[in-house]
């Protein structure tokens, strides 16, 4: 069984990932490097880690603040923004980017209005942003909502009861004790936002050296038969992915300790 | 406990998270409270409920029988199909080779364990776009296996069963660790063999973990977009999924027949999540 397993793993996921190690640098470090050194790549750099920034922030601020609201509080409505919560995840990022453009597209219900005031949403940076925050809403939540429940209300009361405000007592009991389960579901969300494709795509036009994120370098790269910029950019972003999941597998203990 | 990765798959903490009573002190709103609701429910609308209001309105905005016509178009309709058949195969594999996988991860002891731990993750990491080239470079035409699939369906059943790996190992894991060795040795002190073990002890005991894996297993499979960009060539009525369909329309500015074919899928997917929280439901009363 244990064959079958190691068999099954290599083949469908250890194998290929290598491959794409081997295949960047198959002709040695100067083409990757030289792949990056391209307006068209150190632009996409640029445009992803703006992307992603922001919608990292957003995600954390939203998560933490909807992860108090559904642990801590009842209110009407509580398990209905429960569930819908978890929706992004189940939807096509495609669809994500369609609902969007409806929305906020130059003849969307607000995106005319907006456009006029100067404020373009599609085709630009906050589209791909809200795209990126769509497609990993819940993570942040998810991570916290465990640990918050877990941890129980005493010390926030015992905290309250001597004096503290709210804001005090939140940076100094609840921040501490939810930081790891915090900090491992940021990493995610951060993987998550550096990989948006299929939402990021539909919603960012794809101008070149503006509105181009790895992943579409990627794709079009590799479309245009441009396979040495393809694997670098790749590279770059399988790193990235493996990189934060050993951060990850490292926060783990820390967390259960 | 539970070490699930994304947490939000994991059935073990859904599960605390809906039980548990409130505890002294959890309470109505405040005036903060209220405010951070307001604004929350206020983002989640303009983001999410707004937005996909409008995909289900714009599907239907030349009535009900354009909805109909661009559905069942030859395209969309082979598109939708070869979605939910890929994807049912799909879950199919996981639900015994996600098992398999876990059951090895809690149960046997080998050196390299803990890497397979952290590679299972992967596909939740890995960019779609990338998983499609990785999967590419091994199965593709410059394959150092000879085995080209490239544009085929089985590419889409490929990219497909690389993005849905992780759902059953991570759900069912949990429920594995914390089961009770007692119930299986007894059995097998009475006579069972190992696999009348398996059948009659473990199996029913990972029955609902399997089961919530699968379901989002299924609801990832039939949204998948950017791994089966580059594998499987889109090639319209043979290896075109759904979400490519719909990719295409809007490029072409069809944006009520991208809305329509989305809309389906949008049902569907709301359909397995319904489905998952009524099973689960179902499987906490049994105890």
């Amino acid at each position: 069984m244990r064959l079958i397993v190691i068999l099954y793993l290599s083949f469908l996921l250890v194998i290929p990932v290598s491959l794409i190690f081997w295949r960047t640098f198959s002709h040695g470090v100067a083409p990757v490097w030289h792949a990056l050194q391209d307006p068209a790549m150190t632009s996409a750099f640029r445009v992803t880690g703006i992307v992603t920034g922001i919608s990292v922030v957003i995600d954390t601020v939203f998560g933490v603040t909807i992860s108090l609201l559904l642990v801590r509080y009842r209110f009407f409505g509580r398990r209905f923004l429960d569930a819908i919560l978890d929706l992004p995840l189940a939807i096509s990022p495609v669809v994500v980017g369609l609902a969007l453009i409806l929305v906020y597209g130059k003849y969307g219900w607000f995106g005319g209005f907006l456009e006029r005031h100067g404020f373009q949403v599609i085709f630009a940076l906050p589209g791909m942003v809200l795209a990126t925050v769509f497609t990993s809403l819940p993570l942040v939540a998810r991570e916290v909502m465990p640990v918050l429940e877990e941890i129980g209300v005493e010390q926030e009361q015992a905290a309250r009861t001597l004096g503290a405000g709210p804001t005090q007592t939140f940076r100094r009991v609840t921040l501490p004790a939810i930081r790891w389960a915090l900090a491992y579901g940021v990493v995610l969300s951060m993987a998550r936002c550096l990989g948006e494709y299929g939402a990021v795509s539909v919603v960012s036009g794809r101008l070149v050296n503006k509105t181009q994120t790895l992943p579409l370098i990627v794709d079009q790269s590799f479309q245009n038969y441009d396979v040495t910029t393809a694997y670098t950019a790749s590279f770059v972003l399988a790193a990235i992915a493996i990189a934060s999941l050993v951060v990850i597998s490292l926060l783990r203990p820390k967390e259960r300790a | 406990m539970t070490r699930s990765s994304a947490a939000t798959v994991a059935p073990g903490r859904r599960h605390r998270t809906r039980w548990i009573r409130p505890a002294p002190g959890v309470g109505r709103l405040g005036r903060g409270g209220a405010l951070g609701l307001g604004l929350a429910t206020l983002w989640l609308s303009l983001l999410v409920l707004i937005p996909l209001a409008a995909v289900v309105l714009k599907s239907f905005s030349h009535g009900a029988g354009n909805f109909w016509s661009a559905v069942t178009a030859p395209d969309a309709l082979a598109a939708l199909r070869l979605t939910v058949e890929t994807s049912l195969l799909v879950s199919l594999v996981d639900v015994v080779m996600g098992t398999l996988v876990a059951w090895v991860l809690v149960r046997d002891e080998f050196v390299g364990k803990r890497i397979l731990e952290v590679v299972i993750d992967l596909p939740f990491a890995l960019p779609t776009i990338v998983a499609g080239l990785v999967l590419l470079a091994l199965y593709g035409p410059q394959s150092p296996l000879h085995v080209n699939l490239a544009q085929s369906r089985a590419a889409v059943f490929l990219a497909l069963l690389f993005v849905t790996l992780p759902f059953v190992v991570r759900t069912v894991e949990p429920v594995l660790i914390e089961l009770d060795h007692d119930m299986e040795e007894a059995a097998a002190s009475l006579g069972a063999s190992r696999f009348v073990v398996f059948r009659r002890i473990v199996l029913p005991n990972l029955a609902p973990a399997i089961a919530a894996g699968t379901a989002l297993s299924f609801a990832r499979a039939i949204s998948e977009y950017g791994a089966t960009v580059l594998l499987s060539g889109n090639i319209p009525l043979k290896t075109q999924v759904a979400s490519v369909q719909i990719a295409g329309q809007i490029e072409s500015d069809n944006t009520a027949g991208a809305a329509a074919v989305a809309t389906v899928l949008l049902v569907t997917a709301l359909l397995v999540m319904i489905a998952l929280t009524l099973l689960q439901r179902w499987a906490r009363r049994r105890g």
